[in-house]
């Protein structure tokens, strides 16, 4: 079947199978392997592009669903070689370290900034909910949603972190079995 | 490599062309809405229909609307859609409560109203709760519509009376004054099939129950329904001995599997324990109180 | 390109009477199918483990677990090698499956491996003083014992296994890029089974989607992938679905283990004892040190000054995938930690004391480093009280203690679990450490450019843990240079020194090393084109920021820069310089690393459902010196999700006929963002006294010392309902039955 689908602004004609998936038509038919494939069972969300204005998880649409709409994918948040506030604050906070489950992330992202603008930390962690990640165990990923949104205090150098200084090996605590109080 | 096998494809952009599709088609056609339950299964080939009909272009058929005393979904209201409508938290606290808890966010945004209901899954979270508020279903066919209760519109896991020539166009739900409503439902973890869940709809009158409906997800209910606890609750007192008496009625007259998720006798339990819970915070939204206070409620659980 | 596609078993354990692929191959879209006798005849049938066992790739004679490799497709696209994997035809004879590993070794279970003279028995391994154990047993005030099942899971990284193999044949060479995390201990392995020398075999695995262990392995995938380059002469791609990868690829832990503690009345750790189950699935396939068959699972007695141990463990074979030496374990390291850190907590429990204090009674103490423990492990530094008064004042201990003594009192359940753990990483000294008889140093090679600009090749890959970063930081900072001037090179054994690849937190400790070994090569050989630059001698320099200089003469400084010029031009050079300052190094590593931590857990238990909520996760880790610390806390974000997951939601499950029930994202559940708290995270630095910049790893830590954190919180949570132990996933089911077999009656607590 013949389908065009707009993705990243440029038109695609192409003549596909219906069962063909969305995420394999952006990776193998378009090239565009910045979309990832995670499972089987529509649970991990590496696959998520926007189709028309929504996320959506690639590998649970046909691309023959697509045909006659626009897509959004990782290569589209960039403009020429200007990075996304959201690409921008993912780099600057470490919220990707394996990048495979970035892509979707960052799609994600941009849609809740999008729509809220100012997320507070549960917004975000809700938004990107049903999006998993086996490397940051999210931390810096909300993060980085944060900074890209602007809020104060998002930033790398975080407050929580307590560092004591070497102390040439020397103990500080106050004695044998003592849990000081 | 989990990828559906070969199928047809035929899109419609109306419900006449959609049926006229359906008849072309039947038995082997299935109709194709956000495909968030029939895309997984055709990918592990559990169904392997011979024709799809993409009923997306019908955006006919996507709203909420409220037509005089009864709020109305259109089958291709997104989950999204619902949880966004403030006319349906308004009305119906018990489906913002349960679409808060579908899935995820993302799914949310593509799966549809009628696709999850027509899908039937046991347990699928929509059901009870339009079994619980007493809803309708309207459904579309060759020789016009009909209008099936909500109650009668599941005949088994993945069964619905919707007939192959048939499509689901409408959810109805009657507005009734003095309610209150709630769903609450345990999971492993966020955005996972339930391990149990319910949901209560209540209509006081002068502090006793005047009419109650209980949705039961998961666990073998008939119907997505706890009819032998409803029946016990109209004209009670609305207080916590008959919220515990329905409880254990509910529990007794369930059917759960135990599975992966936990034993029998666990999910009895949660039947006992939720139903309480859920008609505890319904009488209390009825009577315009907040829930109840208590602990921070748990992934997947609403307040 | 060609696509592969494999056709696994649907039975856990049957005899393969014939598979008949000619359907298959008849598919237009199909240019070849292979199946265990088509490899048979290329000596691929079969083909070894990383720990001298061997593994089918295709099955000749039987299939031993659900999912096990039978034939292999290849198409010219992905979908009709789907399609084509259903015209392949095979007829099994179903067999009894062995799924229970207790039952392993009675008479009259089914034999997996009827061709081993041990049938099911795999090994027995023993260490420490049984008889200094059991005399500190018999003297001991107070003695605990528990049995505690470690489940078995899966790392599930992100990005599945796959390989594209590329057999040129006029060249004779062989290309493979694959998802490995060990790419040179790979083309040994590769080189002896398919007959190809090994300098004709080039694999590429740079950029992978994560590993945490799944990538050790060499899998049947893709061998068969390089049968069909062979056979076909074109590229061959396979790539495993999430099904695939979670039937059949490394599992980690299925440790069933019973454990003792012995203790004086007052709280004074006197010994340790442990006899373990351990369920190896059907090949012995485990990536460990070859001398080690239950890995470092003996350094069990944890941090404390337990001064008798003796442990016991028996492996065996069952009807399951292969594995158990994966997931961020250290080496079994993650179940000897959770054995331990279960029993103080029950140990104090018992004792009426306070878990926070009773560890502080028992910790080693800095003056005892480096420690010699009873179980042969010389632990190398630790500050270890430091860091459990700093998670403990991190936490507030004393206020969450009074708030839930508060919250009882209305009915609501929370709980406080700490976890203390040391880790041994790094492996490891080659003399007693190899993979395959090789040893586990590891090199790096560095190239000096004319303009100061370096390479840096090392043997470890990345999977996502920055050492682009983290290595450029170490030689920069030996040099005097940006990291931004150091370009690290990895993944492709064609352009890097050998090395057993990155598991086990080894990539700091060993590859690390060499590179920063040598960096400080290099910089000596700049010193001596230096002096002769400086026309001094070369005694006579200093290294002072970043450059050398003639001792107390800021003025005759040479940077790193104008060295690497003159080394390349025409200065007349010193004995010891060819003409570029370019050095490598093997790092053989004295001994293993020891990082170390406190964490605390705090959790909310709603007793009515069973759900567990984890409020707080307070982590304090020393790791030795921190040579990028946005990178160490990813790492340790990363291991207390892990905590979380694997404590409250993952398990690979199996029903008694053999299916396996996890073999989905929808049942072999992973934390999302909701489950996980942002952490609290602390440091405290005690550096390693011989590594070179004394950095300890850290990769692992957190995946180690967080399921007991979370486990002892739960318990804690429910003690006034007299639970006193749970087995992970303590899934709402679990809890709720935890609570049950104690109470007996619905939901009430006992009075205590």
């Amino acid at each position: 079947m013949k389908i065009t689908v707009t993705v990243n602004a440029v038109d695609h004609t192409r003549v596909v199978e219906p069962r063909l998936l969305l995420i394999h038509f952006l990776r193998d038919d378009l090239g565009l392997t910045g979309s990832h494939w995670g499972c089987d069972t529509s649970n991990c969300g590496a696959c998520v592009v926007w189709l028309d204005e929504t996320p959506v998880k690639s590998c649970t649409v046909l691309a023959v669903m697509a045909d006659g709409r626009r897509v959004t994918t990782v290569e589209g948040l960039a403009s020429g070689t200007r990075l996304d506030p959201v690409q921008e604050a993912f780099a600057a906070c470490h919220g990707l370290q394996c990048g495979f489950c970035t892509p979707g992330m960052m799609m994600t992202a941009r849609w809740l900034l999008d729509n809220n603008p100012d997320p507070t930390e549960a917004d975000v962690r809700e938004a990107i909910s049903g999006q998993v990640c086996r490397c940051t165990g999210y931390e810096n990923i909300v993060r980085s949603v944060l900074r890209a949104a602007g809020r104060e205090g998002a930033g790398e150098h975080e407050p929580r972190l307590r560092v004591t200084p070497p102390q040439g090996g020397r103990a500080v605590h106050p004695g044998p079995g003592q849990v000081r109080r | 490599m989990q990828v559906p096998a070969q199928v047809e494809y035929e899109k419609a952009t109306s419900v006449t062309q959609a049926l006229s599709l359906l008849a072309r088609y039947a038995p082997g056609a299935r109709i194709l809405a956000g495909g968030h339950s029939l895309i997984p299964m055709m990918k592990l080939r559990l169904a392997q229909p011979e024709v799809l009909i993409d009923i997306n272009p019908i955006q006919a058929l996507r709203y909420i609307e409220r037509a005089g005393d009864e709020l109305r979904i259109g089958a291709l209201a997104r989950h999204a859609d619902l949880l966004a409508a403030e006319l349906a938290g308004q009305h119906f606290t018990i489906l913002h409560d349960a679409e808060r808890v579908i899935a995820d966010p993302v799914v949310r945004n593509w799966g549809t109203i009628g696709g999850s209901l027509c899908q039937a899954d046991p347990s699928e979270d929509l059901s009870a709760a339009f079994a619980a508020l007493k809803g309708s279903m309207i459904i579309a066919g060759p020789d016009g519509s009909r209008e099936v209760p909500a109650r009668a519109f599941h005949t088994g896991p993945y069964e619905t009376v919707v007939g192959p020539a048939e499509m689901l166009t409408e959810i109805r739900l009657p507005i009734r004054p003095e309610a209150g409503s709630a769903y609450v439902k345990v999971a492993r973890r966020a955005g996972d099939w339930p391990i149990g869940a319910a949901g209560a709809a209540v209509w006081l009158a002068d502090g006793r129950i005047a009419d109650v409906g209980i949705g039961l997800t998961a666990v073998g209910a008939e119907h997505f329904v706890a009819a032998e606890a409803e029946e016990f609750l109209r004209g009670q007192p609305a207080g916590e001995e008959a919220f515990a008496q329905a409880g254990q009625i509910a529990a007794a007259h369930c059917h759960p599997a135990s599975d992966q998720r936990g034993p029998a006798s666990y999910k009895r339990h949660l039947v006992s324990e939720l139903t309480i819970r859920v008609l505890r915070t319904a009488v209390r939204r009825a009577r315009g109180l907040a829930p109840a206070p208590g602990l921070a409620p748990a992934p997947g659980l609403a307040p | 390109m060609l696509y592969g596609a494999i056709l696994r078993s649907p039975l856990a354990h049957a005899r393969i009477v014939s598979v008949d692929a000619s359907a298959a191959s008849a598919h237009p879209a199909v240019v070849a199918a292979f199946t265990g006798a088509d490899l048979a005849e290329r000596g691929m049938a079969w083909m070894p483990t990383l720990f001298g066992d061997v593994q089918s790739v295709l099955a000749t004679d039987k299939v031993r677990f659900q999912g096990q490799e039978v034939a292999f497709v290849v198409a010219t696209d992905r979908y009709a090698a789907r399609d084509a994997l259903e015209l392949i035809s095979v007829d099994y004879e179903p067999l009894p499956p062995l799924m229970d590993a207790s039952t392993a070794l009675d008479p009259g279970a089914p034999v997996v491996r009827e061709e081993l003279p041990g049938g099911n028995h795999i090994f027995d391994w023993a260490a420490g003083d049984k008889a200094a154990t059991d005399a500190a047993f018999a003297a001991a005030d107070v003695v605990v014992t528990c049995d505690m099942t470690y489940p078995r899971s899966h790392p599930a990284p992100l990005e599945t296994c796959g390989a594209i193999a590329d057999y040129d044949a006029v060249s004779g060479r062989l290309t493979l890029w694959s998802t490995s995390q060990a790419p040179h201990a790979h083309r040994m392995l590769y080189a002896a089974l398919t007959g190809l020398p090994e300098h004709k075999i080039r694999i590429v695995s740079p950029d992978l989607g994560g590993g945490f262990g799944a990538k050790v392995p060499v899998y049947p995938g893709y061998v068969c992938a390089i049968a069909a380059s062979l056979a076909t002469g074109r590229p061959v791609k396979w790539v495993e679905d999430r099904s695939e990868s979670l039937m059949s690829t490394a599992f980690a832990r299925d440790y069933h283990m019973h454990g003792e503690i012995a203790a004086t009345a007052d709280g004074q750790i006197l010994g340790l004892r442990a006899r373990v189950l351990a369920d190896h699935g059907a090949f012995n396939a485990v990536a460990q040190p070859s001398k080690f068959p239950a890995g470092f699972f003996h350094i069990f007695t944890g941090s404390y000054q337990a001064r008798a141990a003796y442990c016991e463990v028996t492996g065996v074979f069952t009807n399951k995938a292969p594995g158990g030496v994966a997931y961020s374990c250290s080496f079994r390291i993650t179940e000897a930690v959770y054995l331990v850190e279960r029993l103080t907590d029950m140990l104090a429990r018992q004792l009426r004391m306070d878990p926070a204090d009773l560890r502080m009674r028992n910790l080693l103490r800095p003056e005892q480093f480096p420690y010699t423990g009873p179980t042969g492990w010389q632990y190398d530094s630790g500050d270890y009280p430091r860091a459990l008064q700093l998670a403990l004042d991190m936490a507030g201990y004393d206020e969450l203690r009074r708030e839930q003594a508060s919250r009882r009192e209305r009915g609501q359940y929370m709980g406080i679990g700490l976890s203390f753990f040391t880790e041994g990483v790094g492996a490891g000294p080659r003399g007693h450490m190899d993979i395959m008889g090789l040893g586990m140093a590891d090199g790096a090679d560095l190239r000096v450019h004319p303009t100061g600009k370096v390479v840096l090749a090392i043997s470890v890959q990345t999977q996502g843990q920055g050492h682009e970063t983290t290595f450029a930081q170490l030689v920069a900072q030996e040099l005097g240079l940006s990291p931004d001037d150091v370009e690290v090179v990895h993944g492709d054994t064609d352009r890097t020194p050998f090395g057993l690849g990155t598991y086990g937190s080894r990539s700091t400790p060993v590859s690390g090393a060499a590179a920063v070994v040598a960096a400080r090569k290099v910089r000596e050989r700049a010193r001596l084109v230096a002096a002769a630059m400086l026309e001094a001698d070369p005694d006579d320099l200093e290294w002072q920021e970043g450059k050398w200089r003639v001792k107390g003469d800021p003025e005759t400084a040479l940077g790193f820069v104008e060295i690497a010029r003159a080394a390349h031009s025409s200065l007349e050079l010193p004995d010891g310089i060819e003409g570029h300052l370019d050095a490598s190094a093997v790092y053989n590593p004295p001994n293993l690393t020891f990082p170390f931590g406190a964490y605390i857990c705090v959790t909310d238990v709603d007793p009515g459902t069973g759900e567990v909520k984890v409020r707080r996760f307070i982590a304090v880790d020393d790791c030795g010196v921190r040579i990028n610390p946005m990178i160490v806390e990813g790492q340790v974000h990363r291991g207390l999700a892990d905590g979380i997951g694997i404590a409250l939601m993952q398990v690979i499950a199996f029903d008694e006929t053999g299916n396996c029930l996890s073999g989905s994202f929808m049942d072999y559940l992973l934390p999302t963002s909701l489950e996980c708290p942002s952490p609290e995270l602390g440091a405290t630095v005690t550096p390693s006294p011989h590594h070179p910049v004394g950095a300890k790893g850290i990769g692992e830590s957190a995946t180690v010392g967080s399921p007991p954190a979370v486990v002892n919180s739960v318990v804690d949570a429910l003690a006034p309902f007299g639970v006193t132990h749970a087995d992970m996933p303590l899934t709402p089911a679990n809890v709720w039955l935890a609570i049950q077999s104690v109470t007996g009656v619905e939901g009430v607590p006992r009075v205590t």
